[in-house]
């Protein structure tokens, strides 16, 4: 009987104490900012705009400034 | 690398309405969420005018600024991003946002405020470039596959320019200095030529002339 009533209250108290638990607030905890792959390595996308070299972020960057001027009305055409 | 930067000429949009429609097919964006929207001033009158709006990437970003979890991050190519998995919804970037941008779908995660939405200049999240996870929240990363933002791409009138801010402020500029101003740029001479645009005809008219 009494080794019943002490079971229960050690169950008691371990529930209560429970509730006292706080995760750690660090910035380890899982809560840092993820790390974004620069624009310049394309993953396995298939649908790549031919043009440029993958991986290579200078290749890119021309890219990307050739590809803006195809939104110029007056660029100079080059040949 | 200079920063991307969206610029629209309200010269040039008609209000078609065509970037809001490549924005949400391009990236499945839900019903209620708009990423880009086309803003009319004056609208029926006289004047008017359309710009295309969606978030700027502010290189100091508000939104950045009073996030509570810090959810946001700026590339290198000056694009601001967020990160669904610690946004929490808050709506406070939807506040310090003076266009508008942060969207909240209304159903989702937290019900009737979701995570946050926006514009990621085509450049997706921090989920690996072209990922099936990636896309599923943030849509298409058409910058990682060399290619500018869907809106700015299909204009129909090249009114929004997207890419690097110095590329498109040169597109932009040279636009200007061809077209002019005021009534130089809509007007009787656009429609039918400016008088210095004309020749005198070569032969002159013999009808009428005596001899």
């Amino acid at each position: 009987m009494r080794r019943g009533a002490s079971a229960v209250s050690a169950l008691v108290v371990a529930l209560a104490l429970a509730a006292c638990g706080e995760k750690a607030q660090t910035v380890a905890s899982g809560s840092e900012k993820k790390a974004d792959v620069p624009g310049w390595q394309p993953g396995n996308s298939v649908y790549l705009a031919p043009g440029w070299t993958p991986g290579d972020r200078t290749s890119w960057e021309a890219q990307l400034r050739t590809r803006a001027q195809a939104q110029n009305d007056f660029a100079v055409p080059t040949k | 690398m200079a920063r991307m930067k969206f610029i629209c000429d309200a010269e040039r949009c008609i209000e078609c309405n065509g970037c809001v429609t490549a924005c949400k097919a391009e990236h499945e964006v839900p019903w209620g969420v708009n990423r880009r929207r086309v803003v009319t001033l004056n609208d029926g009158l006289p004047g008017e005018r359309s710009i295309s709006v969606a978030c700027m990437h502010c290189s100091d970003a508000p939104c950045m600024a009073v996030c509570p979890v810090d959810c946001f991050y700026r590339t290198d190519e000056g694009v601001v991003l967020h990160d669904k998995d610690t946004c929490i919804g808050c709506g406070y970037c939807s506040y310090a946002c003076p266009f508008g941008a942060p969207q909240f779908p209304t159903n989702g995660n937290f019900g009737l405020r979701g995570k946050m939405d926006k514009c990621t200049f085509c450049a997706g999240g921090p989920e690996a470039n072209g990922s099936a996870a990636e896309y599923e929240k943030y849509g298409r990363n058409r910058l990682s596959e060399g290619k500018l933002p869907a809106c700015a791409e299909m204009c129909s009138t090249k009114a929004l320019l997207g890419g690097d801010g110095d590329v498109v402020a040169d597109i932009f500029r040279s636009r200007v200095l061809n077209r002019g101003k005021g009534s130089e740029v809509w007007g009787w001479g656009t429609a039918y030529g400016k008088p210095t645009q004309g020749k005198q005809p070569t032969v002159q008219p013999t009808e009428g002339k005596k001899s």
